[in-house]
């Protein structure tokens, strides 16, 4: 080995602790970048296999009710490659030694299939015989947490009729990746699921026999989307049809995208956060190892060695850290991606996942790690390169300090000697000082990112479902019924409020822009179900005109005042022209509301309702649960506060995940940075300290001017970087915003406090290991070499 | 005296190696300018062994580094053979230092992290024609020595392995800034010894610094140097061997 390589390897083996800790912070951007960038790669790919296999469709359309012949003109449609009908209902369950509400979709199946499109995959147990008009394929999580296998049986009241199902496998689909009840935000396996049944027991018994009453189709490459879903639109609208959507707008793969993209983000912002912190600390290193070796390096260039030759030589001392870093990071994120994916396939019901790792994923990781520390010390090397080796032979001069701010401003009788001369230090070197707050900052900052994820959806929950959803339970009849019935609701014991609402589908359009959604009618007293603005004050329900979910108004470009038009999809499906009055603010989902009345009579109907918001005392709810179940104008009942707490079981090992990482990866940059900055602190005023012990000062008092400058950076970067950690919580919540829900940002004191403290341990630790190698302070050894 | 300052007036000499022509070298340190070298003309030749004497602070280290291509001079010119150094550019200055100069600094330079061989190594592996780093250690009595980092050998021994560095590369120009400060009077004759060996065996051009005028006869000449210029000249007519010099 050529001897100036052996002299790179003995001085990194030297410094070794320092290269390890920037290695770390290294590790740290590199893993989330691949563990992200993996993930997402991962996800697509099973994505799209899982759709392609599996015939996903890519045009969706409910309706009311439509003759089969109906499919011979949707076939002709241009652009239409495959079309396939079902018949899909939503039912009421009964399970076995479980009392709470339970629903589920009643998909058919055409038989011995699994179907032409949207294909089902069958995990376990066979498909349904032909014939056989009992029985049932569960979605394999449904099926899981009630312990429901092959030849288990169920109750479901279909169509108002009573039934006895019996399972005979479990299945996952395409189309019920991410698995929700209507209306609901948050995935409930025990009372939601999707069940598979034979076609003909199924028409039947909701009188659909030569009848469907939802399509799907796939479309052939060359076609035109907008205009398939216009004529598909057009043919299905004196049948009930609710407006045809495309693949884009599915809810399951929706639920997905917002996931990838929310992955996307990742991938950009902590790498960037991670990376700059690791060129600030090897461009510290650097400097310092630099000016060090400044006689070294004018030895060699004396000896014939060119700049490039120097320079090359500190380079590869970098590289070499960050090559440490990198496989570390390569290693780590490759671990983190598979077990991110992992979590994915059982978060999202997927059958299976394809973990891809693409090698320009690690190229780009590899090669962007480089390209920062090349820059991040390119400056130091330059200047160990340039310096004219006569120079560079003399001892750098003494360093100029000059008399502070503080003793500017004659505050200098406060402070001691010690403390002096910490604060000139600090101002003898304003952009090393900032950057090493900055880099401690950052850490700070990275660090409230997993707290505030946890306060997002406390807070989230806290006002849709406390606030402005105050109803114990939501009934949803089968046909708008009249306002009567909710008497016979009443009059169930236990039940202490009741509340009407009526619900249609809508396209509401403003200008060029439109969205689909639901146009609810409330009871404008209404004690249930309360509308609020950004004060989280009630809004009042206008007797004319409509209210939208504010972020709607956005996404509309509508401001109150303004006309917006609003095309039923139901019914008679009337189009009118209503003023927007106001803006609610909620987080999850986006709709339009009005009173009921006044939407009973745009809809030209009387005093009807689509289901029923109710309180009821506790004690009685099993009973009123029942009671029900037993009702057949009701199609289903929902329970939000129980799917609420399994959504936090669920969540909170999540967010523990990701809180534990968040820890690990802030806690390597403060530790990162403080221990490299102490190191280096040290070793540059080795013998001003020494001189210092000579002279008879403690090693207490000798710590407190080393340690004491970075205490005073601390102390600056912390309330600095809750400032940044905020902002990033910010971005983040703005960047991971959609019109599925939106994020509030909400940060706690106990968010603060962990960062806050995260950040005064890591400094402990480093400081603990600076306080043992003060104790090996060689006075003899720096007062007899020359500087 | 007057004579061979004379001599460095007339046109340009075939056999000079180095060619020093009106060369000053001005520092500026803040405010004020410091004069290291005040116009100083000088030739050295082929296989010539040069004294350097003068008071600290007279700008001997100042025109060694200039000679070797570590510094230039603010003004005048310095030609070796045909080439004027004061107008080579950074690569041109770092091959004229890897294939024609060995260097002994006054601060020995050597590199913490390398063993005695490995420092020595550090400049035969960029060299022509070079010695075994084992071999030139030898010349400098330091051959049990090979496998010592610097922090374990004492002053003297480093500046020995500093002598062994610039002699390794059997060097054509061999500039040393005082090769046996901190040596006793013994390895000071095997040091000096080890120089004259290449001087002469290779011809090498010679130029060492000291604060020994002792040394001063074992030189052809003697320079001495006062506050930046070339105050007295001396042709050292009878050379003395190493051993024989009055330490
Ligand atoms: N890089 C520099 N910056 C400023 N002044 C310098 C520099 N190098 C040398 N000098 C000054 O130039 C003058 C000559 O320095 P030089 O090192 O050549 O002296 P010297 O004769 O080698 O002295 P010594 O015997 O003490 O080594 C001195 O006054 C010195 O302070
Ligand atoms: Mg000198």
């Amino acid at each position: 080995m050529k001897a100036l390589d052996i002299k790179l390897w003995r001085e990194l083996w030297g410094m070794r602790m320092q290269a390890l800790a920037i290695a770390m912070v290294i590790v740290g951007g590199v893993s989330i970048f691949i563990m992200s960038l993996s993930t997402l790669d991962s996800l697509y790919e099973t994505r799209e296999t899982y759709y392609r296999d599996h015939h996903f469709a890519q045009v969706f359309a409910s309706l009311k009710r439509a003759p089969l012949p109906l499919v011979q003109r949707i076939e002709t449609i241009p652009g239409v490659d495959k079309v396939e009908t079902r018949v899909v209902a939503y039912v009421n369950l009964g399970v076995t030694g479980f009392a709470d509400p339970v629903s589920a979709h009643l998909v058919s199946l055409p038989d011995r299939s699994r179907g032409l499109l949207n294909q089902i995959y069958l995990r376990k147990g066979r498909l349904v015989e032909p014939g056989r008009d009992h029985e049932v394929i569960l979605s394999e999580e449904f099926a899981q947490v009630h312990k429901l296998e092959a030849g288990d049986t169920l109750r479901a009241t279909i169509n108002g009729r009573r039934k006895t199902l019996t399972v005979v496998g479990h299945a996952l689909s395409p189309e019920y990746i991410y698995q929700i009840a209507p209306g609901a935000m948050f995935p409930d396996y025990q009372r939601y699921g999707v069940m598979w049944m034979a076609r003909k027991p199924l028409a039947s018994a909701y009188d659909m026999d030569g009848a469907f009453n939802d399509v799907t189709l796939t479309l052939s490459k060359d076609s035109n989307e907008q205009d398939v879903i216009d004529r598909l639109d057009e043919l299905l609208k004196p049948y009930g049809g609710i407006g045809a959507y495309v693949r884009k707008d599915q809810l399951s793969n929706r639920f997905l995208t917002e996931e990838l993209r929310q992955q996307e983000t990742i991938a950009t912002v902590f790498p960037i956060i991670f990376l700059g912190v690791a060129a600030f600390l090897l461009n510290v290193v650097a400097s310092r190892l630099i000016s060090l070796e400044r006689e070294q390096i004018a030895g060699l260039k004396a000896f014939g060695y060119s700049n490039f030759a120097v320079g090359l030589h500190y380079l590869k001392l970098v590289l070499m850290i960050v090559g440490l870093g990198i496989l570390g990071g390569i290693a780590a994120g490759i671990w983190m991606g598979k077990g991110m994916s992992n979590i994915y396939m059982e978060m999202y019901s997927l059958p299976f996942m394809i973990y891809v790792l693409k090698p320009k994923v690690i190229v780009a990781a590899a090669v962007f790690s480089m390209l920062v520390a090349i820059l991040g010390t390119l400056y130091a090397v330059r200047q160990a390169a340039k310096l004219p080796p006569a120079q560079a032979m003399r001892p750098e001069p003494p360093a100029l300090y000059h008399a502070t701010l503080v003793e500017r401003l004659g505050l200098q009788r406060w402070f001691s000697q010690p403390t002096r001369m910490i604060l000139r230090h600090i101002e003898r070197r304003p952009l090393k000082s900032l950057l090493t707050t900055l880099g401690i900052a950052m850490a700070c900052g990275v660090m409230m990112i997993g707290g505030f994820q946890e306060g997002a959806i406390d807070h989230m929950v806290e006002v849709q479902y406390s606030m402005s959803q105050r109803e114990d339970l939501i009934a949803i009849y089968t046909e708008p019924t009249s306002l009567r019935s909710l008497y016979s609701l009443l009059s169930l014991q236990g039940v202490e409020h009741v509340e009407g609402f009526r619900e249609v589908s809508a396209k509401l359009q403003f200008e060029h822009r439109f969205y689909r959604t639901s146009l609810q009618g409330l009871q404008p007293d209404g004690e249930l179900k309360r509308l609020l603005d950004t004060d989280l004050k009630v809004v009042d329900l206008p007797q004319q005109g409509v209210i939208l979910t504010d972020h709607l108004t956005e996404l509309l470009h509508i401001k109150p005042g303004d006309m917006l038009t609003i095309e039923v999809l139901e019914g008679n499906r009337p189009t009118v022209q209503v003023p927007l009055i106001g803006t609610t603010k909620e987080f999850i989902g986006l709709n339009a509301y009005m009173q009921r009345e006044a939407l009973n009579r745009l809809l030209k109907e009387g005093n009807a309702i689509s289901g029923a918001l109710l309180t009821v005392d506790e004690r009685y709810q099993r009973e009123v649960y029942g009671d029900l179940k037993d009702m057949p104008r009701i199609a289903g009942v929902v329970e939000h506060k129980s799917a609420i707490q399994a959504f936090y079981d669920t969540l909170a090992e999540t967010v523990l995940y990701f809180t534990f990482v968040t820890t690990l990866l802030g806690g390597s940059i403060a530790f990162g940075v403080v221990y490299n900055n102490m190191r280096i602190a040290l070793s540059e005023r080795n013998r001003e300290l020494a001189s210092l012990r000579v002279l008879g000062f403690e090693r207490r008092e000798v710590a407190y001017i080393l340690l004491g400058e970075l205490g005073i950076l601390i102390m600056v970067a912390i309330p600095l970087g809750l400032f940044i950690g905020y902002g990033l919580c910010a971005y983040l919540a703005f960047q991971f915003n959609n019109d599925l829900y939106r994020i509030p940002l909400v940060l706690g004191m106990n968010v603060y406090a962990f960062a806050a403290l995260v950040v005064i341990i890591s400094s402990l630790i480093s400081a603990l290991m600076i306080w043992r190698n003060l104790a090996h302070l060689d006075m003899v050894a720096v007062l007899k070499t020359k500087e | 005296m007057s004579q061979d300052k004379q001599a460095t007036h007339e046109p340009r000499d075939e056999a000079a190696v180095f060619h020093v022509h009106g060369v000053t070298k001005v520092y500026q340190m803040g405010e004020v300018q410091v004069h290291a070298l005040r116009g100083v003309d000088l030739d050295l030749y082929r296989g010539e062994f040069t004294v350097l004497l003068g008071a600290s602070g007279s700008g001997k280290s100042t025109l060694l580094n200039i000679l070797g291509g570590l510094d230039t001079p603010t003004d005048g010119h310095v030609f070796y053979g045909g080439r004027d150094l004061t107008r080579a550019t950074e690569g041109e200055l770092t091959e004229y230092r890897r294939d024609h100069v060995g260097f002994v600094f006054q601060f020995y330079n050597l590199i913490p992290s390398l063993t005695a061989q490995e420092n020595v190594a550090v400049v035969t592996e960029i060299a022509k024609a070079p010695m075994q780093p084992a071999e030139a250690l030898q010349l400098v009595g330091l051959g049990e020595r090979l496998d010592h980092f610097p922090a374990q050998l004492s002053g003297g021994e480093q500046q020995r392995v500093a002598i062994a560095r610039a002699i390794a590369k059997n060097p054509d120009v061999l500039l040393c800034d005082e090769p046996t400060g901190a040596l006793d009077s013994k390895t000071g004759i095997v040091v000096l010894e080890a120089l004259q060996r290449v001087n002469q065996e290779l011809d090498t051009t010679t130029a060492v610094i000291t604060h020994n005028a002792g040394i001063a006869q074992m030189a052809d000449r003697v320079i001495y140097l006062a506050d930046g210029s070339i105050s007295d000249v001396r042709m050292n007519l009878t050379k003395l061997a190493p051993r024989e010099l009055s330490w």
